[in-house]
């Protein structure tokens, strides 16, 4: 009873708004965007053809469709901000978007999207753009399965692939992103979700997040971008099966966390990055699940962090496992799996009967005197891990982990 | 081929220590590849085996066969061969039978179970590691007459180039920690063959810890193009001239 | 043949060898006398250029020998006592020394017949008895025809019989026309074989006469006999 209804209400509304079909084209009734959405009414669809069009600022403010056809080009000449959305529940997709505005004052973007709510834009192609797609003061908008990729080689010249400000209950899935200074920048955006996006070759991180709380993003790949992942100043962030690959460098860490608290980290993998997670004021984590492989320092734990546990990780093949900078420990580990433990199980309870001490004496020098890297695996040192293994001075006994186990979960 | 050198190299062979070390090697890389089952971990016992044993081996057989073949140079010297020849014969004979032993005995298991950037550094570093010791073993002994003596510079050689310099890099290290001497300290290090050939390992085996922030200068120095051109210059300048100091000593050496 | 001008040696403090001069020319059998540690081995050692010496020169055939090799091919050495890498068998060590030679014609083998070492060639140099390895260096020295023998202590450790043997090749041998350098103890040995007689002392040549002039100025009969009255002479003085 009640669908019949809803369907007769969907009749009832099309026939009232009577929402057309525009087409925009060489051969078409409009030869441009700029004429057509001009002329036509809110909830018609805009049916754009193949070709290039330069009409320099394109702005959305009545509730379109706009729909490519076989990705027509929009190009801003490099000057313009190249289509501004300022009506909800307006469409974008299937276009080829370039060359917007650089470097200016005012964000010059591919799309950006100005207080409203229900905008979607999806099966975009944005490319050399400043910014990507750009959300501000918006609603339940959903960006979905664009590419993304821009050419930036310093940071200050060049924006972010898709950046959210001050937002609710978006859904970012399915994008590609590379080339911009962050792929995905998030801040003040809250009970978003951030799903199976590819964002790699960024300058600076390949996803950042700040002030944004209760938020999750899953299953999404970040690899070799210029620092990693960044997340700041939030709570509540739930990071699920998400892969951290080949951020190497100075300052670039898989996951770095800062001032975070009361956030779930699982089933995350991290490899081949400089730092796995790097740690700093962030209070009552739960990491588990999660693997650590190859890494330079699997996790770097400041002794600014207290009450998190690390519990039911792999840690196969890391330089260092864990390092901190304090003697004061704060965190629990717990049945984890670390391939650099040497006890034995005669109970066969699948754990360790001695604890391991996952922080190394070497991982302790190197945190006071960087340079002592070059001496790692000299014979000298590791002549220094033994003896600290056996009589240890220098590293705290409570970094332990009591139950380790024999053999790596099946992640 | 050179005559003298193939009756070095089949003298050696007779001599079975080589075809032992062989042996041992081969024994120990196969036994760690197939026992852990990750290769990490066996590549870190062959790093140790690298850079400990086979310095080790290398400087001390060479010095004992040095001083063993002192009849032989002998008895070369009254024909008509000239001293250079000689030494050359030794040296070339001893460092191919050594790295012979190494490269079946350690080079073919990790060929096969390392990946192939960190088994060729290791194979290479492996073999220039050998020649420089055999190298140094030719300087120590061409001091003095005595063989125990010359056993004991041997074994105090390695022992500083193994262990006490690594210290004494530490030592300093802490000592001036609150001073830059990042690049004093790459200068250093590169003073040291085996430290060389343990950085170049390290830069393809611990890739991401090397590609932190120390790690970077590192990096820069020794991963770069031009630095690997330099590491390999200066230790082809420790294969050559431990060699040609301990030539120009034997040349003017009175037997 | 051999030229030897103001040649000096130091060992540490030890004036080995004290500007020594000395000319050895083609058909001569020079004894090279002396006390103990007079300078004899130093002396053969600095003309095979085993001993780099301080100052003075060699000349051999005219040449200089500083850091030359190739006149070496001319010269049969056979040592005091002879050393030789333990794992080789007697056989190899003739072949490998002829490979380095690069001796292509027929060597001299009548030592080899003479010492009967034939049987014994694939025993090995570390389990032959000190005679046995004199009698090797020996035949190592005559092998390859060399116009210079260089003898140091060739008669100590032999058995009467195969000294007997070799002395008899010294003289063949000087009959060819080879110049041949002894160094001895045994003053009566060198009796029938030498031409000429050469004394050092403490490093220097004490005098160089042939040993009828050596007899004729002593009157004695026997070489002995005319060394030991000279030296009576000297102390003498």
């Amino acid at each position: 009873m009640i669908r019949i209804f809803y369907i007769f209400l969907l009749f009832f509304s099309a026939f009232l708004s009577q929402a057309n079909n525009v087409h925009v084209g060489k051969s078409q009734v409009f030869s441009t965007i700029k004429e057509a959405i001009a002329k036509s009414n809110a909830g018609d669809t805009i049916w754009v053809h193949e070709g290039i069009y330069r009409e320099g600022n394109l702005v959305v403010d009545k509730r379109l469709i706009l729909i490519g056809k076989n990705y027509p080009i929009l190009d801003g000449n490099k000057k313009h901000e190249v289509l501004s959305v300022k009506a909800d529940f307006t469409c974008v997709k299937g276009f080829k978007i370039q060359h917007s505005g650089y470097a200016s004052l005012d964000d010059p973007c591919g799309i950006k999207v100005y207080e409203s709510r229900g905008v979607e834009i999806t099966d975009n192609i944005l490319d050399d753009n400043f910014f990507g797609i750009y959300i501000q003061y918006g609603k339940q908008c959903v960006v979905k399965n664009n590419r993304i990729r821009a050419y930036g080689v310093e940071e200050q010249q060049i924006g972010n692939g898709i950046h959210c400000w001050k937002s609710d209950s978006l859904l970012i899935i399915g994008n590609r992103i590379e080339g911009h200074r962050d792929g995905i920048y998030f801040e003040f955006v809250t009970n978003s979700v951030i799903w199976r996006n590819r964002s790699f070759n960024n300058i600076r991180y390949g996803l950042h997040f700040m002030f944004s709380n209760n938020d999750a993003y899953i299953t999404n790949y970040f690899k070799h971008n210029g620092a990693g992942v960044a997340v700041m100043f939030t709570k509540n962030v739930k990071m699920f099966n998400n892969s951290f690959e080949e951020n190497w460098g100075d300052a670039a860490y898989g996951l770095m966390l800062k001032e975070i608290s009361d956030s779930y980290i699982t089933g995350n993998h991290f490899l081949k990055n400089t730092t796995g997670i790097y740690m700093e004021g962030t209070n009552r984590i739960l990491a588990e699940h999660n693997t650590f492989q190859a890494n330079g320092w699997g996790m770097k734990i400041q002794a600014s962090c207290m009450d998190n546990e690390i519990r039911s990780n792999n840690f196969i093949g890391n330089t260092f496992d864990v390092s901190t900078n304090g003697s004061t420990v704060l965190n629990t580990f717990n049945g984890n799996y670390w391939d650099k433990y040497n006890g034995y199980d005669l109970d066969r309870n699948k754990t360790g009967d001695v604890p391991y001490h996952p922080l190394s004496v070497f991982s302790v020098i190197v945190e006071q005197t960087p340079p002592a890297m070059l001496l790692f695996r000299s014979f000298m040192v590791d002549l220094l891990d033994k003896s600290e293994k056996i009589a240890p001075s220098l590293t705290p006994d409570h970094f332990v982990d009591n139950q380790p186990l024999l053999h790596s979960l099946p992640l | 081929m050179n005559r003298i050198i193939k009756f070095v190299i089949l003298d050696i062979l007779k001599n079975k220590v080589v075809v032992v070390y062989t042996f041992i090697l081969a024994a120990l890389s196969w036994s760690v590849f197939a026992l852990e089952d990750n290769s990490t971990k066996g590549l870190l016992t062959l790093l140790n085996v690298v850079l400990l044993i086979v310095p080790l081996v290398s400087v001390i057989f060479s010095t004992i066969y040095l001083y063993n073949s002192s009849e032989f140079i002998e008895l070369l010297l009254s024909q008509p061969v000239k001293r250079s020849k000689i030494w050359f014969s030794l040296f070339i004979g001893l460092s191919l039978s050594l790295l012979f032993a190494f490269f079946v005995g350690a080079g073919i298991p990790i060929l096969i179970y390392a990946p192939p950037d960190v088994s060729l550094m290791m194979l290479v570093m492996g073999i220039i590691i050998s020649t420089v010791f055999v190298s140094i073993a030719f300087l120590g002994s061409v001091f003095t007459r005595d063989k125990a003596k010359g056993i004991g510079i041997a074994i105090l050689l390695w022992l500083f180039f193994a262990l006490l310099f690594d210290g004494l890099l530490l030592f300093l290290l802490f000592q001036f920690s609150d001073y830059p001497i990042e690049k004093v300290v790459v200068f250093i290090s590169a003073c040291n063959p085996i430290d060389l050939a343990r950085i170049m390992i390290l830069l393809h085996l611990d890739v991401s810890a090397m590609m932190g922030y120390t790690g970077a200068v590192f990096k820069d120095y020794f991963g770069s193009r031009s630095g690997s051109v330099v590491v390999l210059l200066i230790l082809t300048v420790w294969v050559f001239l431990p060699y040609a100091i301990s030539l120009s000593k034997f040349k003017k050496k009175d037997l | 043949m051999i030229v030897v001008e103001n040649l000096c040696k130091q060992f540490g403090k030890l004036q080995v060898l004290d500007h020594v001069n000395l000319t050895c020319s083609k058909g001569e059998c020079i004894a090279l006398i002396g006390p103990n540690a007079c300078g004899k081995t130093t002396l053969i050692k600095s003309i095979l250029g085993m001993v780099i010496p301080d100052s003075g020169s060699i000349r051999f055939n005219g040449e200089f020998i500083n850091r030359q090799y190739l006149y070496r091919n001319s010269i049969g050495y056979m040592p005091q006592i002879g050393r030789y890498p333990d794992n080789m068998s007697i056989g190899q060590i003739m072949e490998m020394i002829r490979e380095i030679r690069n001796y292509q014609s027929n060597t001299d083998e009548e030592l080899l017949e003479a010492f009967k070492l034939k049987d014994l060639f694939q025993k090995r140099m570390r389990t032959l008895s000190g005679g046995t390895t004199q009698k090797v260096s020996a035949t190592l020295a005559f092998l390859f025809h060399p116009q210079v023998l260089i003898l140091d202590e060739p008669t100590a450790g032999l058995d009467p019989l195969a000294s007997e043997i070799l002395k008899e090749k010294i003289v063949k041998e000087k009959k060819n026309g080879r110049l041949i350098l002894i160094t001895s103890h045994l003053l009566s040995e060198l009796d029938d074989l030498v031409t000429q007689i050469v004394f050092m002392q403490e490093g220097r040549v004490h005098f160089h006469k042939t040993v009828e002039a050596l007899k004729l100025d002593t009157g004695e009969e026997k070489l002995s006999k005319a060394i030991s009255s000279i030296l009576k002479q000297s102390q003498h003085e």
